[in-house]
């Protein structure tokens, strides 16, 4: 398992992203930060209270389940579902939706689809730590920590202090491990 | 999880696993567009044998909420009435393509055969005097919202236990997450023979009264033979109804559960119905979101475990 982000690069990408966030909404009047389970929550978490240091006023801050929004549930052996707790009315509100790691874009379809059953927003953005590319859908992140080259057969793994005890980014896989000793 | 047939011997972390997924679910029935699409293309067949209204609209509410297609049988126009059998009727009824079957029949064990015949995930909706398993997990729920646990609680159950698939699934539910019961009934309406159950007896319902945490009043079920074992129905209610004077002795937190149809003035007074402890209402709401667990339990996710 190779190191692509430690902890340090983690939290200085998210504190960039949060003021990339402002910049292109010209504050975070309207802005609700969602995450999507596991760990786009708590990331979420950290965003909006970057938003809120930054800002100087409190950003809504939500956590949605996709478990119900699946395309794939025929070849999963069995589903976890967990809450879903996005506050107020999402009626006009600018969401960012946040989670690890952006792939094939089949996660954030079905978040978009769990999104649009609570309310009409008026602007969607998506903010991600780790973009490893292989898209399968015409999707695409307007914030990301960073880019990361990788091969379908790799393995990348986000891991945030809230769940997993440490922060940082890893890669795994054939090639992933050239070079490296660890 | 294969099928959903019966509360008897199912283990605690299934329980805890369908209400908890009942939790999301009950989110989602609260939401203004109170529908997903997690069973998109899937078909359920509601083969209701015996007479039902509510548990059928429940599981048909459960089924839409999670987009699944559902067809419906009505024995009483169907081709049982020409003499079809029943393994046929199932037969065919899989031939035109659905992916689980919600049977209820008066017969116990007839959802066996039918999981049997049909090779489909099957949710036994009640079979004769035997089990009615979602309806033990919407009790469970009811009791897990209001408590926020069943471990420790004392429940009495009263009324028509011999007869009852209620009783008889609510029994494994509730002890297997924690509560104790206490089946409360005339000798002539229990079991002849309790040997085997997680419960304890009395007919004596005064005696349990003031200890219990939640107090679960069955129907008095006349098309099961339960009005013809006890002298008069002044006399039931004396002895088993759940009446304004008992309601006042119960403990101020306690509550009191029905499966419904409530006949008021016999198992329970009008005054305890509409009492803010009774939760029949929460109970009618609880059946849709766990019908939706199991349903998207047993056709999310692959068969070949």
């Amino acid at each position: 398992m190779r190191s692509v982000m430690s902890g340090s690069d983690m939290g200085r990408a998210l504190r960039r992203i949060a003021h990339e966030i402002i910049e292109s909404n010209r504050g975070t009047a309207d802005v609700v930060v969602v995450g999507i389970r596991t760990r786009g929550g708590p990331i979420a978490q950290r965003l909006a209270a970057l938003l809120e240091e930054i800002e100087g006023h409190e950003v809504p801050c939500g956590i949605i389940d996709i478990g119900m929004y699946r395309d794939d549930i025929d070849s999963r052996p069995r589903i976890e579902l967990g809450p879903t707790e996005v506050p107020g009315d999402i009626d006009g509100a600018t969401i960012v939706l946040v989670d690890d790691v952006l792939y094939t874009g089949r996660t954030i379809r079905a978040a978009l689809d769990a999104l649009a059953d609570l309310g009409r927003a008026a602007v969607v953005q998506l903010a991600v730590v780790v973009d490893r590319g292989h898209r399968e859908l015409p999707i695409r992140a307007d914030f990301v920590g960073k880019n990361l080259p990788t091969s379908g057969s790799e393995h990348v793994t986000v891991r945030v202090a809230e769940i997993d005890g440490e922060d940082g980014v890893w890669i795994e896989g054939p090639g992933s491990d050239q070079g490296e000793t660890t | 999880m294969k099928n959903l047939l019966t509360m008897e011997g199912v283990d605690r972390a299934t329980l805890d696993s369908l209400l908890d997924d009942a939790d999301e679910f009950y989110e989602v029935m609260h939401r203004p567009i109170p529908k997903v699409p997690a069973l998109r293309g899937k078909a359920v067949a509601m083969m209701f044998f015996e007479p039902s209204t509510r548990t059928k609209m429940s599981f048909d509410a459960a089924a839409k909420a999670l987009s699944a297609d559902v067809v419906s049988f009505s024995p009483g126009t169907s081709s049982l009435k020409k003499g079809e059998s029943l393994k046929d009727t199932v037969l065919t009824v899989k031939a035109m393509g659905v992916d689980l079957m919600v049977v209820r029949h008066k017969s116990t064990g007839a959802a066996w055969r039918v999981a049997e015949w049909s090779r489909l995930p099957v949710v036994n909706g009640g079979d004769g005097a035997h089990q009615h398993p979602t309806q033990a997990l919407l009790d469970s729920l009811t009791l897990r919202q209001h408590f926020g646990t069943l471990e420790g609680l004392r429940i009495a159950i009263v009324g028509d236990i011999r007869h009852s698939r209620v009783a008889r699934s609510d029994a494994w539910a509730f002890t297997t997450l924690g509560a104790e019961v206490t089946m409360v009934a005339p000798p002539t309406l229990l079991p002849p023979d309790l040997t085997g159950w997680p419960v304890t007896a009395t007919s004596n319902f005064d005696e349990v009264l003031s200890e219990v945490d939640a107090v679960y009043v069955l129907r008095v079920q006349a098309e099961r033979g339960g009005a013809s074992v006890f002298p008069s129905v002044a006399e039931y209610r004396e002895r088993f109804g759940m009446t304004d004077a008992r309601m006042a002795r119960l403990k101020p937190e306690a509550i009191v559960l029905h499966p419904g149809p409530m006949i008021r003035g016999i198992e329970i007074d009008a005054g305890v119905a509409d009492d803010p402890r009774c939760k029949v209402l929460e109970q009618v709401t609880n059946g849709v979101a766990v019908r939706m667990a199991a349903l998207f339990q047993l056709l999310g996710g692959s068969r070949d475990e």
